[in-house]
């Protein structure tokens, strides 16, 4: 791995108001307490550059397990770098570094000893576009978590982790007829969903999302939004988003990253949904949310 | 006010597609008919050696018949002249290239695409493609001054625990105390060898260039899985690479076929149709013409050009299958986008 020795320092705690760490309030709508496997996430201090340009400075963010989050900001602010680095995707780009820590329920992820397959297969990743494997059957995709990773099931167990995943994903009602079609043979937003339960078929605690549905038509978007809505009590959601709606729709607590002039990438404010959009503390944060730029 | 109403479907107006055709710029034109020249003047020149190949072979096709491809004696003095031999070793050679060299660019262009350090990348490209670079002689003499006294070890051990299987014999005691080195000596086994030395780059390069290409999206969605580098390599690098696979492969067997320095200098001549390829002597298309073409007559010249017609052949349709291979793998399969 070309980015092992990533740099970890301490992050300038301090330079920026706004990349102070903010306490994200447990989200009320959760329930009588999480499901039992999600998990916290929380990124303390997380700087990030690739080469020598830094594209992250000092972001600390906290997720409370079985919520949903959405990070939100203009084009090149470093939402999807920050989201990459949750799951150590991040340092699989070369020159890619890193400060700071990932704190899965506590643990740090990038900690010495931890392995990258572990950590991966515990925080999934949906990407904006959708990548079912193409050689694959819908079925074989779904269960493609488990070859990659070369654990062994019984059949049985592979048709029940095939169907309860697709059910989870809001996708087996259509393909159920046709499991052994091409994964690459559905629309566009059923490939997303598929891509959705290939992500869950391996139990993650946390599933990223990085634009998910950006590439997707108005119904297919609403789609993926109900599945948000479904599995929001059972995994901690990470969605990065451009579109305003959507956040408000989707996520209980929200994190407006900016990188102004010059300068990387930092979270401006973050907290409840409903005051971000509604009751921002930082001007910025209203100019963006009410369209004023970016 | 009128409302043009547009024909009912069917009204049995039939559409014609027209030609579409518009003006080509001057340098667009200049470059078309330069570049277009040049591309039929390789052309010309490919068939051209074909045709005057088979032009030469005529006489001795037409003298000697079907016994061309059956005989196995080069023995023109006698009038007893014929491939079968040859083709044979010619083949055995090429085969135990491929044995040899497959899994060595299999592994060799995976570990250059996915598992070598980022930064070491370029290095062993460059490398890889420093060994296409050596002269085939320069294999020739290493062959046989360098590897034959180590590769008769091997060639041995083979023949003593897997001797039972007929290729691997050889007549004479591998047991024996004081064994008979020079019987495992210039063998098609040793030729072979260093023949993959020479494919090993070319198949890693086209099977590297087509690894290389296996989308990213793809890798990226096996990984986030937690999929270990030989899980994304065997889920996604290896499906996707599996035409450069088989077209670097054949590539490389369109190679070994043709290889003439290194086996001239490492092969005893030998024409009897032979299975065992540990044993001293074979010989091969091109090393028979590379071996007789100095001191031929006239007649047992076309014989040799005869010889080189059918080489030509099988290289030619060995080399354009790999073509077609490599064209057609996999580009309308990847995910969309």
């Amino acid at each position: 791995m070309a980015v092992e020795e990533a740099v970890m320092e301490p992050g300038s705690v301090g330079r920026h108001a706004q990349g102070q760490r903010i306490p994200v309030p447990r989200a009320s709508s959760v329930g009588p307490g999480p499901a039992p496997g999600a998990a916290r996430l929380e990124a303390v201090d997380v700087s990030a550059w690739f080469g020598d340009t830094q594209v992250l400075d000092d972001v600390s963010l906290s997720v409370p397990p079985a919520s949903v989050t959405a990070l939100i900001g203009p084009s090149g602010c470093g939402k999807s770098t920050f989201l990459r680095i949750l799951n150590r995707m991040h340092e699989s780009v070369l020159g890619a570094k890193l400060a700071g820590e990932v704190l899965l329920d506590g643990d740090d992820i990038y900690a010495p000893g931890h392995r990258l397959t572990d950590v991966r297969r515990q925080i999934g990743m949906v990407f904006q576009k959708p990548n079912p494997f193409p050689a694959m059957s819908i079925a074989d995709n779904v269960a493609a978590g488990l070859a990659l990773t070369s654990t062994k099931v019984s059949k049985a167990d592979r048709a029940e982790l095939v169907e309860s995943n697709l059910i989870r994903a809001g996708l087996w009602d259509e393909v159920k007829d046709r499991l052994s079609r091409p994964g690459a043979a559905l629309s566009g937003g059923q490939q997303q969903r598929l891509c959705i339960a290939r992500a869950l078929a391996v139990q993650p605690k946390v599933l990223l999302m990085d634009e998910p549905c950006s590439a997707l038509d108005p119904t297919s978007t609403r789609r993926i939004e109900d599945t948000i809505a479904e599995l929001r009590s059972q995994v901690t959601i990470v969605i990065v988003t451009h579109n305003m709606q959507q956040a408000a729709r989707v996520s209980e607590q929200a994190a407006f990253f900016l990188a102004e002039q010059g300068t990387p990438g930092a979270i401006v404010e973050s907290g409840p949904t409903d005051d971000i959009f509604n009751n921002p503390r930082d001007p910025r944060t209203a100019d963006y949310v009410h369209g004023r730029f970016g | 006010m009128t409302i043009d109403l547009l024909p009912p479907i069917g009204s049995g107006r039939q559409a014609v597609p027209r030609k579409l055709t518009s003006v080509r710029e001057r340098s667009d034109r200049v470059f078309h008919g330069a570049a277009g020249a040049i591309g039929m003047v390789v052309l010309a020149v490919t068939a051209g050696i074909g045709l005057y190949l088979g032009y030469q072979a005529i006489p001795t096709l037409r003298h000697y018949g079907l016994s061309f491809f059956t005989q196995t004696q080069w023995l023109p003095e006698l009038d007893r002249i014929g491939i079968a031999a040859v083709l044979v070793g010619t083949a055995e050679v090429a085969l135990v290239a491929m044995v040899v060299s497959f899994p060595l660019a299999l592994g060799l262009a995976l570990f250059v695409s996915d598992y070598a350090p980022k930064w070491t990348k370029s290095w062993l490209v460059s490398a890889v493609d420093l060994m296409a670079a050596v002269p085939s002689i320069v294999y020739g003499l290493w062959g046989f001054f360098l590897l034959q006294p180590h590769a008769i070890l091997v060639a041995r051990w083979l023949s003593q625990y897997l001797g039972w299987i007929p290729i691997f014999q050889v007549g004479t005691d591998p047991n024996a105390a004081v064994w008979q080195q020079s019987r495992y000596t210039s063998s098609v086994f040793i030729a072979g060898l260093a023949v993959a030395m020479m494919t090993i780059p070319l198949a890693t390069a086209v099977m590297r260039a087509v690894f290389d290409q296996a989308p990213i999206g793809e890798r990226e969605a096996a990984m986030a899985l937690g999929g270990t580098r030989f899980g994304v390599a065997r889920t996604v690098v290896l499906p996707f690479g599996k035409g450069g696979i088989i077209g670097g492969t054949m590539l490389a067997l369109g190679r070994a076929l043709g290889e003439t320095a290194a086996v001239l200098i490492i092969i005893s001549p030998e024409y009897i149709i032979k299975p065992r390829i540990l044993e001293a002597g074979t010989q091969t298309v091109s090393a028979l013409i590379a071996g007789n073409f100095g001191n031929a007559t006239k007649s047992q010249l076309t014989a040799l050009l005869a010889a080189g017609f059918v080489l030509f052949v099988i290289t030619l349709a060995v080399n354009s299958a790999a073509a077609v291979i490599i064209r057609r793998s996999r580009s309308g399969l990847a995910t969309e986008a």
